[in-house]
């Protein structure tokens, strides 16, 4: 049981996917404008991560070496597909916010990432918590991403507004804010970690 | 069809909603490539090529196959497998013919496979260029176009992000942000020069 806890732990800080094997940033920079979006494409890429680790350490054995990638991408984008059609027929807002960038998860590189490095060798039950812990971080830090951007940038947390009479900076809203952001975070986590060093 | 429709597309796939730095697509090679400028144009003019050959490609088969048998839900599944099937054919005959030139591009010819601006494009096309499920008048000229754009738009952003990180190298840079988070904080300062093309009006 401990061995399954670590499987699914290490996903969420030690080997966060987002801040430390820093993968799958398109779609984190892109969605991240409210927290709404951010946890909408959490959920959905952890499905599609959970889904693809799970059937692709079932097919391990029967899967040629040469052309494992194209298997894989084929299984990630199955997933892919339902999860479209999920969210185009139960929320349809959800789908219009994201946009282009929820047929984009077929390529994300956390989940051919997590396909190549560990689902192909690993027993089924631990891919699927490697999956789940995948996704939990991968979600947390769309959170904390998108939670900066949208305070900063329209003042509200949620759709909530927080502080009255705060001037929001709107350029954090933008592009231009989101690849600030990461980059002031990604510095931030190197100094935690040669502090610790 | 006409010319300023092409120059929409030139303006807003270049410049306005740059692949990179507004559409964030194709971001981890744009981190890793591009610290030189040599390897830099390479991958750049790889990407180039493959997005408008898989810009014609994806038209053909979206408009042909998936739209006349009611597939088009198959949209992202066969898209990717088709740019994958095609970039692998392609590294193929470029080894086969061309030794100094597969030793120039080849190398970045996998990791194109799974960059999504290649795909992105491709979905684009088929969101803008299809209404309903049918294809607006010049749509496949405008599919192509915009592959052509959004492989300029690429390789702008590139070549730009690889002279400053060039000159980049000579300078002391705190210790944290060395690397990835400079290269980040850049493409931020860098994407919001580009915001001034908002106020483009033609």
């Amino acid at each position: 049981m401990r061995n399954f806890l670590s499987e699914f732990t290490k996903g969420i800080i030690k080997e966060n996917p987002t801040f430390v094997l820093v993968l799958g940033l398109c779609p984190t920079l892109a969605v991240s404008v409210s927290v709404i979006n951010g946890i909408g494409m959490g959920i959905a890429a952890s499905f599609v991560l959970v889904g693809s680790n799970v059937i692709i350490s079932m097919l391990k054995k029967v899967i040629p070496d040469r052309i494992r990638i194209p298997c894989f991408i084929v299984v990630i984008a199955t997933f892919v597909t339902i999860n479209e059609l999920v969210m185009k027929a139960y929320s349809p807002v959800l789908d219009r916010a994201l946009g282009i960038y929820v047929p984009l998860i077929v390529v994300n590189c956390i989940v051919l990432g997590r396909a190549e490095a560990y689902a192909q060798k690993a027993t089924v039950i631990n891919s699927l918590f490697d999956g789940l812990g995948m996704g939990v971080g991968f979600t947390l830090a769309l959170i904390l991403i998108s939670a900066i951007r949208e305070f900063l940038g329209t003042g509200t947390l949620l759709g909530y507004t927080m502080i009255k009479r705060f001037e929001p900076a709107f350029v954090l809203a933008m592009p231009s804010g989101a690849l600030l952001v990461i980059g002031l975070l990604l510095g931030f986590f190197n100094v935690l970690k040669n502090r610790k060093a | 069809m006409d010319a300023a429709q092409f120059l929409t597309i030139f303006i807003s796939a270049v410049f306005l909603y740059n692949v990179i730095l507004s559409r964030f697509l194709g971001l981890c090679s744009f981190v890793a490539i591009s610290k030189e400028t040599k390897p830099a144009l390479a991958m750049s003019l790889s990407v180039m090529f493959v997005t408008t050959m898989s810009s014609i490609i994806t038209w053909l088969i979206y408009r042909f196959l998936l739209v006349p048998l009611g597939l088009a839900y198959l949209r992202t599944i066969s898209f990717i497998l088709v740019i994958a099937t095609f970039v692998q054919f392609v590294e193929m005959v470029i080894r086969k013919i061309s030794p100094p030139m597969y030793r120039f591009f080849g190398i970045y010819l996998p990791l194109i496979t799974v960059n999504c601006a290649v795909l992105g494009v491709a979905v684009l096309n088929s969101d803008m260029f299809f209404i309903q499920g049918k294809a607006v008048p010049g749509s496949f000229v405008y599919s192509t176009f915009q592959g052509v754009c959004v492989g300029l738009g690429y390789t702008l952003a590139m070549l730009l992000m690889s002279g400053i990180r060039e000159r980049l190298d000579l300078c002391h840079v705190p210790r944290a942000v060395k690397d990835f988070p400079l290269a980040f904080i850049i493409a931020s300062i860098m994407s919001l020069s580009f915001l001034g093309f908002n106020g483009f009006r033609f």
